[in-house]
């Protein structure tokens, strides 16, 4: 049972996340600061999770051509 | 926003999918046996149909602000890995999806497997081949067509623009009795990895609270923006390739999504 969680939650991650973990970790902080600055500050941040997603195409793709 | 976008994008994201999972069952019933092939396309096409009759009505009880916000970030990372792969490869950075490549190595795979039948499949290598190759490439076809159908409120048409994708790929296939290689694959993966990271970004935003200006239509410009982005990263990475280095025609990577 718990090798088949593990190979579940392997493929999971596989499946969603790939091969760079900081796509992930960036989309979810900015959604969060997103929501933040929305409903706490009132001021309508709908610029950040774009940005925060071309910038962080741009490492994740400079970190892949330097580690060939 | 309309119908018309949704069911393309599924459409064409779904139709990348079915070309993948031909390719395999080809492999299998070309160079083992049909019967065991279609039964393990059976069992894998009924595994994801309970998929969706659990997962696409259950989603729709979400409220839509919190559906959206969770479908959303998922999508944007999801389609962030889509377009990070189709940069790469678009760029010379990684080697191009090749159907053809793949089949031959399947079908050599498949001639030196043994013959040995079980549980009353005759040729449990055919079943089990596949069994996973439709399942995995099925899993995204329905992540793909639930996700954007429960967030548009609109699951019959993600649904038709997906089925329509499966039906055109298969057809072609039994037509043609080989992997679909003049499919433009890799460029149709670039055009879903802009599409899955567009409606991510929209939808993710949406959820977390934002009104976009110009509501809806503000996808009409999240999206070509994104496509410029995309294309300028791979111009920006083909002047970084080594001088003398040329584009490789090797078989992607297998296991991995896009």
């Amino acid at each position: 049972m718990i090798t088949w969680l593990k190979h579940a939650g392997a493929f999971a991650y596989d499946f969603v996340i790939g091969d760079d973990w900081r796509g992930a970790v960036v989309v979810a902080l900015a959604l969060a600061v997103t929501a933040l600055l929305t409903r706490a500050v009132h001021l309508d941040a709908w610029w950040l999770l774009p940005v925060a997603i071309v910038a962080v195409l741009g490492w994740s793709l400079r970190r892949a051509v330097r580690a060939r | 926003m309309s119908a018309l976008p949704l069911v393309l994008t599924v459409f064409v994201a779904c139709a990348v999918e079915a070309v993948e999972a031909l390719t395999i069952v080809l492999a299998a019933g070309l160079t083992r046996e049909w019967r065991s092939t279609f039964q393990g396309m059976g069992a894998a096409l009924a595994v994801l149909a309970v998929l969706v009759a659990v997962l696409g009505p259950t989603l729709t009880l979400v409220p839509l602000g919190a559906l959206r916000l969770v479908v959303g970030g998922l999508l944007a990372i999801f389609g962030l890995q889509w377009l990070r792969k189709a940069v790469l490869r678009a760029s010379g950075h990684k080697g191009l999806h090749d159907e053809a490549g793949i089949f031959a190595r399947e079908v050599s795979a498949a001639k030196a497997a043994g013959t040995a039948g079980r549980r009353g499949i005759s040729d449990w290598y055919a079943f089990t081949l596949s069994f996973k190759g439709v399942l995995l490439e099925g899993l995204e076809v329905v992540f793909i067509a639930i996700t954007f159908g429960d967030s548009q409120r609109d699951l019959p048409m993600a649904a038709v623009g997906a089925v329509a994708a499966v039906i055109v790929v298969a057809v072609t296939g039994i037509a043609v009795r080989a992997p679909l290689a003049r499919v433009p694959e890799n460029t149709m993966k670039f055009a879903v990895g802009v599409m899955l990271t567009s409606f991510g970004i929209f939808w993710g935003a949406e959820g977390a609270g934002v009104s976009w200006p110009g509501n809806d239509a503000a996808l009409l410009v999240v999206v070509p923006v994104m496509a410029l982005v995309a294309l300028a990263y791979t111009a920006l990475l083909r002047r970084a390739r080594p001088q003398g280095a040329s584009d490789r025609q090797v078989p992607a990577a297998e296991g991995s999504a896009a």
